[in-house]
């Protein structure tokens, strides 16, 4: 598994060095010279002149890219904008509230997602299954921005359930975190709950035809045993893969839901730093969320390996 | 090499005409995939009949009708500046249909030409495209969009080149794998031996072949841009106001949930069932084409 892993990270270098030169080419995208705009109206060139200096725009491209890499390797991203604040902490603040909110988004995703899976895969063929699939479908379809607008009328405007919009710190409060996170992790879970419940249903299909859940059968075995813990245990074998992958789609997926619910996570630092034109926090979370991608397909194939006697020794 | 057209008719035609009108056949037993079919057919004649359609117009405003709840006179209601939300939702259609495919033709026109040269150059070529479109990979799609979007400024044009260039990779992966898989067949082969030119098998043998994949790809991801694009408005990156756009009515609408909750639902609901069209529709052709199913 060592080598296997050490392999994997070798392998993801390059792909973060790309990634790194995609996200430093941000910042050429954007029309006009920053300089100007950094300068204000005065444009007074003794600034203008400081200001290249600082940002070693009057050197070759590759020299700036390497300065900028050079930095983001020591664990600087730039200074914020709008709050002054070095990029690397603001996203240090940020992400433990959208990992709080992904991790509530998956268990939801996991309860409901894999039963139906396996429910929908037993009854293949019958309206339960053509339902399941059907609700499955317009999971991935609704936007889930418009679901948590439309949730907040009904559970919170007209029911008064829960609270429409606020974040309290698990570490101060659990259950009003908890209970203020819900609806938002309801929201966020939905697509992963449909996605796990197709993933859970194909491999859960393929499973039920194999010789050792008729072996199962022939002996005598009760099929709530089979069906559990002999099908199930080896058909959640890729889904807990396709789950390690998901969560990183959680961590994107957040931005939408956390600007609805108005929570302070990752997801609404990078909305808001659009509209401040704080660039250099929109390039770090781009180059953070990459590499967390990077890490969590590892973690997958590792997953996997180590649930996969096969594997192993591969 | 150039390619010689009149030894092409020796080499078999790969794509033949009985496996299209079986697909058709399939396609056609399939409830859902037609459900598809029709809830798209519906929002693209709907989308190109608004300038016909007896509706006010998107940008007509009434004072006199502010907020006002459906009615005869307003099917859908008013927004909070007395706009019909109907006719804004008839015209937004516009916007997203042409957001959700332009996006996807942008991918495609980038991603499988890049796709089918690493498939079939093979060697550096193929090693330099693939780890370029693992970088891309690993951002997000919803992030790399914003990202693009907020850097090339705000506008449905822009939204739709940021759309299109994230979308890009999975069109590289997908034509590059499906390549790999057609130079292995005999027909590719044998149109290899008789000196078929490169340009020529691309475009006579290899593209015709991954076509199938390609458009069943290009169906679901009309389903993410939709919604991409409805996002990107909603966060005020895309459709500019008071351009009509599905995205941008919700984003003023959760500001007056609680006096007219219609402003928001008749638009999430129109995204929710265009979505579900390209979805059904792609999960139809993608059956409808599935050899193992023959």
């Amino acid at each position: 598994m060592l080598g296997f892993l050490s392999r994997r990270l070798l392998i993801a270098i390059p792909t973060i060095i790309l990634i790194s030169i995609f996200v430093f080419s941000l910042q050429k995208l954007l029309p006009g010279d920053p300089v100007l705009v950094m300068a204000g109206e005065e444009r007074d060139p003794d600034l203008i002149a400081a200001l290249r200096e600082k940002y070693r725009l009057n050197d070759p491209i590759f020299v700036q890219y390497f300065a900028w890499a050079g930095n983001a390797l020591r664990g600087d991203l730039g200074i914020s904008l709008r709050t002054n604040q070095p990029v690397t902490e603001l996203i240090g603040e940020k992400l433990p509230v959208t990992i709080q909110l992904a991790v509530m988004a998956l268990i939801i995703a996991m309860v409901i997602g894999i039963p139906a899976g396996v429910i929908s895969a037993y009854k293949k063929g019958t309206w339960v299954d053509w339902l399941a699939n059907l609700i499955a479908l317009s999971g991935l379809s609704v936007p889930n921005f418009w679901l948590g607008i439309m949730l907040i009328l009904l559970v919170s405007v007209k029911l008064g359930w829960l609270p429409a919009s606020g974040y309290q710190p698990f570490s101060e409060d659990p259950l009003q975190s908890i209970r203020t996170m819900l609806m938002p992790a309801l929201v966020l879970g939905t697509a992963t709950a449909a996605t796990l419940m197709r993933h859970t249903r194909s491999a859960m299909l393929s499973v039920l035809q194999s010789d050792y859940v008729r072996t199962a059968r022939a002996k005598g075995l009760r099929e709530h045993t089979v069906l559990i813990k002999h099908a199930l245990r080896n058909a959640l074998v890729p889904v807990v893969t396709v789950t390690a992958l998901l969560f990183g789609e959680l961590l994107a997926g957040a931005v939408l839901t956390e600007q609805i619910f108005t929570i302070p996570g990752f997801g609404k630092l990078v909305v808001d730093a659009v509209f401040n034109r704080d660039y250099a926090v929109v390039q770090g979370i781009v180059l953070c969320t990459g590499i967390a991608f990077i890490f969590m397909n590892i973690l997958a194939d590792a997953a996997y390996r180590l649930l996969n006697p096969r594997m192993r020794d591969t | 090499m150039t390619a010689i057209p009149d030894t092409q008719s020796f080499a078999p035609d790969p794509v033949l005409p009985k496996r299209k009108s079986r697909v058709w056949a399939k396609f056609k037993r399939s409830p859902s995939a037609l459900l598809g079919g029709v809830i798209v057919l519906f929002f693209v004649i709907v989308a190109l009949l608004a300038p016909f359609l007896p509706i006010p117009g998107p940008l007509e405003t009434d004072w006199g009708a502010v907020r006002k709840a459906p009615s005869a006179a307003h099917l859908f209601g008013t927004d909070e500046i007395g706009r019909d939300v109907l006719s804004r939702m008839i015209w937004g259609a516009q916007a997203s249909l042409l957001a959700g495919v332009v996006s996807v033709l942008i991918a495609v026109a980038m991603g499988v030409p890049l796709g089918v040269i690493a498939g079939y150059r093979r060697g550096w070529t193929d090693a330099a495209i693939s780890r370029v479109t693992e970088a891309l990979l690993a951002a997000p799609f919803l992030i790399l969009a914003i990202a693009l979007a907020a850097f090339l400024g705000p506008s449905l044009t822009n939204a739709m080149i940021a759309i299109g260039v994230s979308a890009t990779p999975v069109f590289i992966r997908l034509a590059r794998a499906q390549t790999l898989s057609v130079m292995t067949e005999d027909y590719v082969e044998s149109a290899r031996a008789i000196g078929v030119g490169h340009v020529a098998l691309i475009w006579r043998y290899i593209l015709p072949n991954i076509f199938p994949p390609i458009l069943v790809q290009g169906t679901l991801t009309i389903a993410t841009a939709i919604i991409a694009e409805a996002a990107l408005s909603f966060l005020g990156l895309g459709q500019q106001p008071p351009a009509p756009s599905w995205g941008a009515m919700l984003n003023v609408a959760k500001n007056f949930l609680e006096q007219a909750p219609w402003m928001a639902l008749y638009p999430g609901m129109a995204i929710f069932l265009v979505v579900l069209g390209f979805n059904l529709l792609g999960d139809g052709l993608r059956d409808a084409l599935d050899p193992r199913d023959n």
